[in-house]
């Protein structure tokens, strides 16, 4: 397997006696200085105390930790607007819109992150600052995959993201499914972590460099003849990449470990893990292999694809919401995935406005799970929702709000991530993958519906004033009347789809009514903490705020450009 | 055109704060219901005084968009606009909505949860407000499915025994139409930046992209088949039946008067505007389903015992109809699709409305549970009666004058068409009949008996149906004088467009009964 050149590479690392240390803009790295600074300090003043530190003064520490990287961040960007977009530390890092958007994401994603976990941790007993230290850590490593400009700095991060959420799932050690959950996390990581070296060390073999922007520079002076090294390694990267944004089919352990562990730890993943990976898979496709955009396009077009069917139509059956929304997560992995399939730059400000639409409801949606997952963290069953809406309004507009803009409502952010990456998908010509997401979106919207059936469905008939009840025999004529139209005349009705609704609402309804039967209690009320409202408060005011006014959100992410767009 | 006060955004803004309003107090149950009840009322009827302002303002005799509001609303990068604007054609149906937001606040007060029911209806008002105003695509594909949410929240929170089957499959239905709409609307914006370099969406700028035949069809398809599904046309008719019977009463008439309204009111504006190449091509596939729905739905209409079904099927011939009208592609077959628009609506409000007020006094609405109605209820009865001969198109009611001038037009330009759709009328008169018959003539049982009459507040409600009802069938100039020059201005487009001059009573109808097959 031997790349053979045409020209000579211009590759040839300088390969001098004296190690060189390049000089440091501390600015570019200051954000995960401070993070993982931060959970260092945090770490050391837990350990010098006497007692367990109690939960409030680390979400304190937390949220004054990632409170500072996000201002950094500001700073960053008016940097950036100011003096452009730059290389540092020896062009391993950058700084330019891109990361600094992936920066603030992450950031704002462990804040809302330490503001629900407080009250989980306090609810289910567990004191310390280890779940803040690592979620910390974690965050930093998902900021160096957005800043990175030199694959070991990607895998560098991937692995500081990696090896803290394998502990954080376990962190639920009462529970056998957290441990089960991070062990598989584990063992899958660990080799998508292996396959994705490999694919580093043969994209290193064939164009001389891990520089992302060298090998773009390589990749344009230079006609490979027999790229099938370059090809390897840069499917062995996708592999990997597909495997931390959850794509079909790399994409078998998202529903076990999403429900598996701790709930604010199943939504800081799909928001943070999803974003570090993707900005990575990003800024490699587009800033090193835009050139061989024609080889990666297919193979993310069929990731897409099938991320968007499996996603959705696996959805429709589960009655665990955890592992509902697992799936859902798979739905919009595909959808972001069709902005990078795009290969133009309104793909990349698409999928990132996709990012942080998807970041905020699906931290929120995840914050509501948690509370009304009650002590010990494993009451998700769909019917647990049943009624929600006269016990705890709030909450259940909450959950309606955020689960439409996922399905896609308009006036939500999430109709206008859809649209985004919709319309990028159109302008780069392929229609039929734009027909095919907004086919998914229509199955997703089922599921996401029927929880917001579950949530406003009263036991007592809705109408009928003045207390008169609804004659049975009134149904019954309507049935042997046998002149509904819909059943009769197969070709006039999808009976498929019919039948497919009847059948799920029944079984939810049905499975729902039993126990109610059998005189188990109807589920009480669950007190909601204080900072997890805020949190859900912000989730929510921030997906219908810029819902209904899209401009500052779009504009800022279509300013978030990459440094180099290679073509 | 600049106007110093923004009626347009006026009347989308005032329902959706207001339903935002309810919304938070809904959440507060120590608030008065009264105070919230009458806040719904005192929006809605804000609402129609800002529409009849509007149609007060709008000059006659003129046929393009008027109060138009256009500013930008993502900036540049999308290049969508908040584009706002009325004509003849959109104007009847805000007006139409705006009425009937009102009377149906007013009979839902004494239902369950009434400030949610409230604020979903405002919400619901507002998003048919920017769908009929829009001249964004982007702004009306979302309020179009914005539409959804309400109404699906309305059949799934206050529906009957099947509720939740119902708004699911309303829908999913709706929503899978939408789909292609939206990919439609982006291709189309795509063709014409490659042609110009400018991304925009609005509509009188997208008119004049030169699409290929075979291109033009697939987008006319994509746009159609979320109107279709709306309004429904046969055969994508099957969740009306469904999602009109296990509506409460409300939301029964704003499904069937207003929401029904917003597809045929799509294909009006955006096929026949953007596509009028394919529409032209495609009419008689059209004119073939809309027959079919006409001369179907009748019938299905017939055998049914459920007042609610009956209408729901006799709606889906009314729908028929309006799209014979429109692709005749004439102006009067066009001006007849648009008033009845406007009188279906009322028509069909009135029936649902007294269907519900039976329900609520019977708890039933089979016809063979009911029986002898008009003893007790004598006015009940004289209302459904005006309301129902009105439907099947008596002359002096308003039904008449628009399915007049539909054949009229229909039958210039497609004759054998037209001569089909005539025995819906037939029909139609039958089904209507019957049920009468069995509802409110004969002895009643002894349950009929204790059946009130029509209460004063539910005669005032149905009171503004009943003047306009008969006002349009006698006087429906002031209409048609707003309708005709846009519908003359559309029809000239498309005439234009397809080089091809439809005939019609004031130009060549004659010519055309002599020579065309």
């Amino acid at each position: 397997m031997i790349t053979t050149l045409l020209a000579a590479g211009t590759t040839a690392a300088g390969a001098s006696d004296k190690i060189t240390i390049p000089p440091i803009r501390y600015l570019a790295i200051l954000p995960p200085i401070i993070m993982i600074g931060g959970a260092v300090i945090l770490l050391a003043v837990a350990s010098l105390v006497s007692r367990p530190l109690r939960v409030r003064v680390s979400t304190i520490g937390s949220v004054i930790i990632s409170g500072g990287a996000f201002g950094i961040a500001i700073w960053q960007w008016c940097d950036v607007r100011a003096h452009g977009a730059h290389t540092y530390i020896a062009h391993a890092v950058v700084m330019d819109g891109f990361s600094v958007l992936i920066t603030m994401l992450v950031a704002g994603a462990m804040l809302l992150t330490a503001l629900v976990a407080d009250g989980y941790l306090k609810r289910e007993g567990i004191t310390g600052a280890e779940f803040h230290v690592l979620a910390l850590v974690s965050a930093s490593g998902a900021m160096l995959m957005g800043m990175a400009n030199d694959l070991i700095i990607i895998f560098l991060g991937l692995e500081i993201l990696s090896i803290a959420l394998y502990v954080l799932t376990a962190f639920n050690h009462r529970q056998a499914a957290s441990g089960e959950a991070a062990l598989k996390y584990f063992l899958l990581g660990g080799f998508s972590s292996a396959i994705f070296v490999y694919g580093i060390a043969l994209t290193y073999g064939a164009t001389g460099s891990t520089n992302l922007i060298q090998i773009a520079d390589f990749l344009s002076k230079n006609v490979v003849l027999t790229n099938g090294l370059l090809l390897a390694g840069l499917a062995l990267m996708l592999v990997g990449f597909a495997f931390k944004i959850a794509a079909v089919p790399f994409h078998m352990w998202t529903p076990d470990v999403y429900e598996g562990a701790p709930t604010p730890v199943t939504g800081f993943m799909a928001a943070v893990a999803k974003a570090g990976a993707f900005a990575a898979l990003l800024r490699v496709l587009f800033t090193s292999m835009g050139v061989i955009s024609s080889d990666w396009k297919p193979i993310i077009y069929a990731l897409a694809v099938l991320s968007l069917f499996l996603g959705s139509v696996v959805a429709l059956r589960q009655r665990d919401v955890k592992r509902m929304l697992a799936y859902s997560s798979i739905n919009h992995a595909g959808f972001i995935l069709l902005g990078v399939e795009s290969a133009l730059p309104r793909g990349v400000s698409a999928s990132l406005y996709y990012l942080v639409a998807y970041m905020f409801m699906t931290i929120g949606s995840f914050a509501i799970v948690t509370v009304l997952g009650r002590q010990g963290d494993a009451d998700h069953d769909l019917t647990r929702y049943r009624g929600l809406a006269r016990r705890q309004p709030f909450l259940a507009l909450s959950f309606a709000i955020l689960l439409l803009a996922q399905a896609g409502a308009p006036f939500t952010t999430g109709l206008w991530a859809k649209l985004q990456v919709v319309l990028a998908t159109v302008s780069a010509g392929a229609v039929p993958l734009a027909v095919i997401a907004m086919v998914t979106a229509v199955i997703a919207a089922f599921f996401y519906l029927r929880v917001g059936v579950l949530m406003y469905a009263s036991k007592e008939p809705a109408e009928g004033g003045e207390g008169l009840v609804v004659p049975p025999t009134g149904t019954d004529a309507t049935t042997v009347a046998g002149t509904d139209a819909g059943p009769q005349i197969p070709w006039a009705s999808p009976d498929g789809v019919s039948a497919t609704i009847t059948t799920l609402n029944a079984e939810l309804l049905l499975a729902d009514d039993a126990p109610a039967a059998s005189g188990e209690e109807t589920p009480s009320t669950v007190p909601v903490p204080a900072l997890t409202s805020v949190a859900i408060g912000i989730c929510v005011a921030f997906t219908v705020i810029f819902g209904i006014v899209p401009a500052p959100l779009l504009d800022f992410c279509n300013h978030a450009t990459l440094i180099f767009f290679g073509r | 055109m600049s106007h110093s006060v923004p009626f347009l955004t006026l009347l989308i803004i005032l329902p959706a704060v207001g339903g935002g309003v309810l919304a938070l107090l809904a959440l507060d149950k120590r608030l008065p219901k009264e105070l919230c009840d009458w806040l719904a009322v005192l929006v809605s009827l804000a609402t129609l005084v800002v529409a009849v302002v509007a149609l007060v303002t709008m000059r006659e005799h003129f046929g393009g968009f008027q109060l138009v509001s256009n500013h930008s609303y993502t900036g540049d990068t999308l290049g969508i606009r908040w584009y706002l604007g009325v004509d003849g054609i959109s104007i009847f149906l805000v007006l139409l909505s705006a009425l009937l937001f009102p009377l149906v606040l007013l009979t839902g007060q004494n239902k369950p949860k009434p400030r949610a029911y409230a604020a979903w209806l405002l919400l619901l008002e507002a998003a048919v407000m920017g769908s009929f105003l829009s001249l964004d695509l982007i702004v009306f594909f979302f309020f179009f499915e914005l539409t959804l949410v309400p109404a699906y929240f309305i059949i799934a929170g206050w529906g009957h025994d099947r509720r939740a089957y119902a708004a699911v499959k309303f829908f999913l239905y709706t929503f899978l139409g939408s789909a292609f709409l939206l990919v439609g609307i982006l291709a189309l914006a795509f063709i014409h930046q490659s042609q110009t370099g400018v991304l925009t969406f609005s509509l009188p700028a997208l008119e004049h992209t030169h699409l290929s035949s075979s291109t033009e069809i697939l987008l006319f398809l994509a746009f159609t088949s979320a109107f279709a599904v709306k309004a429904p046309l046969f055969p994508f008719h099957t969740w009306s039946p469904d999602a009109y019977t296990e509506a409460p009463a409300g939301g029964s008439v704003i499904l069937s008067s207003v929401l029904a309204k917003l597809g045929t009111y799509g294909i009006i504006r955006f096929d026949l505007t953007l596509f009028p190449q394919a529409t032209r091509t495609l009419a008689p596939l059209i004119l073939t389903l809309a027959v079919i729905g006409i001369v179907y739905g009748a019938i299905v209409a017939c055998v049914q015992r459920d007042m609610k079904r009956l209408v729901a099927y006799s709606s889906l011939a009314q729908i028929g109809f309006i799209a014979l009208g429109t692709f005749a592609l004439n102006e009067q077959g066009l001006s007849g699709a648009v008033l009845l628009m406007l009188n279906h609506g009322l028509i069909v409000a009135g029936l649902f409305l007294v269907i519900g007020f039976i329900y609520e006094r019977r708890g039933t609405w089979q016809t063979t549970e009911l029986r002898g109605l008009q003893k007790v209820a004598p006015v009940m009865a004289g209302v459904f009666t005006l309301f129902m001969l009105a439907s099947i198109g008596v002359p002096g009611l308003n039904g008449f004058v628009s399915e007049f001038l539909v054949l009229v037009g229909t039958f210039l330009t497609h004759r054998w068409w037209a001569v089909v759709a005539v025995l819906g009328v037939i029909v139609s008169a039958i089904y209507l009949l019957w049920t009468y018959q069995q509802v409110f003539h004969g002895v009643p049982k002894p349950e009929d008996e204790k059946t009130r009459d029509l209460s004063w507040p539910e005669r005032l409600v149905l009171t503004p149906l009943i003047i306009l009802i008969v006002f349009l069938g006698v006087f429906p100039k002031p209409a048609l004088d707003r309708i005709d020059p846009s519908v003359t201005q559309l029809v000239t487009h498309v005439e234009k467009a397809t080089g091809h001059d439809q005939p019609s009573v004031t130009t060549k109808g004659t010519a055309a009964l002599g020579g065309q097959p």
